[in-house]
């Protein structure tokens, strides 16, 4: 009886498995092509110095981009050695890693478009007030 | 969930295609680019089947253990304090990249997970303990320690927030 059970929830799960695939195929694809044809030497160009809005283009540009989150631990990097403020560099790291412009498809097709849609603009919000909120006890430490 | 999704199933060829498009494109301007793409592409895949046999093992243990009900029971409306600590510790815990992990949180959205409870889990999963030493090798300890912090805290606020929005939309 369990082994009749555990047979019909693998095929199950193989079923839901196949149903996903090309979806989970298609953001591999996309995520490859957004990571080679964008050059890493253009974020710098992003950053113009000011206080307000860098934090938001670190985050926006965080945002729009993908990749392993050890990119944009170099990137971030550079950005830093660059002169470009701690702020936005954590508003760059953090959008990086939690709003995904790029997957937006695929978890929109399994998580519903609303909430995906949600998720990604309070992360986006999140990730400058966390920034903010980072280098401001950086200082008072 | 996964029966939406299946009525949708030309929005996600739809999708593919179009990414394929964008590949046939990319080949007819820049071959050499192309090229680069593709081997990426052929690294990544390699990179994440161990993960994506693990989500299955993980899909197909979790349909044997967790009904919809005990999902509800533990995810649902009378979620309690260990329900939001595992979402947390999932978050964190969980390994490869962040779609590899939508199957399993629709089918647990589909037995009735919370909205919160998916933030949390998609939020926690920036955190990377195995990154961390390569973390500390660009940046201070204090800030990563503080920030860590921070985003575990903004995890919760976050999933409750999205929670709202989308109860208000309703």
């Amino acid at each position: 009886m369990e082994v009749e059970l555990a047979k019909n929830k693998f095929k199950e799960t193989l079923f839901s498995f196949k149903q996903i695939l090309p979806i989970l195929f298609g953001v591999v694809m996309l995520v490859s092509f957004a990571v080679i044809l964008i050059p890493k030497s253009f974020y710098k160009f992003v950053f113009i110095g000011n206080n307000f809005f860098d934090p938001l283009f670190g985050a926006l540009f965080g945002s729009v981009l993908t990749g392993n989150p050890i990119t944009s631990y170099i990137i971030a990097n550079e950005l830093l050695l660059s002169g470009v403020s701690l702020i936005a560099v954590i508003a760059f790291i953090l959008a990086w890693v939690t709003v995904g412009v790029i997957q937006f498809p695929a978890e929109s097709l399994m998580l519903g478009k609303r909430f995906v849609l949600v998720r990604n603009i309070v992360s986006f919000v999140s990730a400058i007030i966390i920034a903010c909120l980072t280098v401001l006890t950086l200082s008072l430490i | 969930m996964i029966n939406k999704l299946l009525e949708k199933i030309e929005e996600k060829w739809l999708f593919l295609i179009i990414v394929f498009l964008m590949y046939f494109v990319l080949w007819l301007v820049d071959s050499v680019k192309f090229l680069e793409v593709l081997y990426y592409f052929l690294n990544l895949l390699k990179e994440i089947i161990p993960v994506l046999f693990l989500v299955f093992f993980l899909m197909f243990i979790s349909s044997m253990i967790f009904s919809s009900k005990r999902v509800e029971k533990l995810f649902g409306k009378d979620a309690g304090i260990i329900s939001w600590l595992a979402a947390i510790i999932g978050g964190i815990l969980s390994a490869g990249p962040i779609y590899v992990w939508y199957p399993m949180l629709s089918d647990f959205k589909e037995k009735g997970m919370r909205n919160c409870f998916i933030t949390i889990f998609l939020y926690n999963r920036a955190i990377k303990i195995p990154l961390l030493p390569i973390m500390i090798l660009y940046f201070d300890v204090q800030l990563i320690i503080i920030l860590t912090i921070y985003m575990i805290i903004f995890s919760v606020i976050n999933g409750i927030i999205v929670e709202k929005i989308l109860k208000l939309n309703n």
